[in-house]
């Protein structure tokens, strides 16, 4: 019998659908433009043409409607988080989020004042944290690869049989 | 015009409403009272001599211990390139002031933030409600004496405890 490895034509390649589709989505998360304060500067750095977010099929979107990934980037204030969360909420399913930069992850130097937020996980569940104030692009591409390394391992068909991990809720 | 010639023609014309002056530091300032500022304010703003055509500032002080809010109100003239400090004394448990709205209009927006972080009321102000803090805000963060909520609409404000030695 002939061995199946080396048995198709060039053009066919075998996969699993799970991984097909995570394929699929981890090299096209559109994230959305979404900048609070400084940090912003260094997200327009990472998606420009040094650090180059396209390159991972990353773009950004200007509608949560369309966007898979919302990156927090800035200094997070009560009277914006409320909106924060109405942006999440408008973010078509899966979802992901990186919290950019101290500010966002904690409050950073501004966690005494009375109107900043002690943290974005405060609101919305969190994926990723990125350390920095700012980060460098080079922190939020590895932010944005572990974003990567967590889609390709969800599982779309067979349900695991335990109460399944929440694919935003546990923070990496 | 230098502060002690602004000073010395206010006391002439307005007698009994200036006080303090202090010429010696940088930005010198003088003391108005609370009645008469709107007054004083418009005659420095129009007489020929003074012409304090812009209000650069208008901000406010809290003093616990002498039980008193200050507005500030920073005058400078382009015309003569002069300018002086106004700082009126008002009862802290009550501060109330009348708008310099109508003579500089950018006081508008200056007594809404002073509204919004000190809770002092400018009476005739024709839109006095807060303009940075959501309006669901309680309280006047600036004030020496004011207390975080616990929460604000639902979200936490507690922090997790710094590490001590960043405390030191």
């Amino acid at each position: 019998m002939k061995p199946l490895i080396n048995s198709l034509p060039e053009t066919v390649f075998t996969t699993k659908v799970d991984e097909l589709l995570n394929w699929g989505r981890a090299s096209s998360q559109w994230y959305m433009l979404f900048g609070l304060a400084c940090c912003a500067i260094e997200l327009m750095q990472t998606g420009g043409p040094r650090a180059d977010l396209d390159r991972f099929g990353a773009v950004p979107r200007a509608t949560p409607r369309q966007s898979d990934l919302m990156i927090v980037a800035g200094t997070l204030t009560y009277k914006m988080a409320k909106r924060t969360k109405l942006l999440y909420d408008q973010m078509p399913d899966p979802k992901y989020v990186i919290s950019m930069g101290s500010c966002s992850n904690c409050g950073g130097l501004f966690q005494l004042a009375y109107s900043v937020c002690k943290g974005v996980d405060k609101i919305i569940p969190v994926d990723v944290y990125v350390p920095g104030c700012p980060p460098r692009p080079e922190a939020l591409t590895e932010g944005l690869l572990r974003i990567q390394d967590k889609m390709m391992r969800e599982r779309w068909l067979v349900k695991p049989s335990e109460p399944a991990a929440d694919q935003s809720g546990a923070a990496e | 015009m230098d502060a002690q010639e602004i000073y010395a023609s206010l006391d002439k014309l307005f007698p009994g409403k200036v006080s303090d002056l202090k010429a010696e530091v940088f930005e010198p300032y003088l003391n108005v009272d609370k009645d008469a500022i709107v007054e004083i304010c418009r005659f420095l703003r129009s007489a020929p001599g003074f012409k304090f055509e812009v209000l650069s500032d208008l901000t406010a002080l809290d003093w616990p211990k002498e039980e008193k809010i200050q507005v500030v109100y920073h005058l400078f003239s382009y015309a003569h390139n002069h300018q002086i400090v106004l700082k009126v004394d008002l009862a802290r448990d009550n501060p109330k002031v009348a708008t310099v709205e109508n003579v500089w209009k950018v006081a508008n927006w200056f007594e809404r933030e002073v509204y919004d972080l000190f809770g002092v009321i400018f009476e005739g102000h024709s839109d006095l409600r807060r303009i940075m803090l959501p309006e669901d805000w309680v309280g006047f963060p600036l004030r020496k004496d004011y207390v975080e909520q616990e929460e604000y609409d639902g979200i936490s404000t507690q922090r997790a405890p710094l590490v001590e030695k960043l405390l030191r």
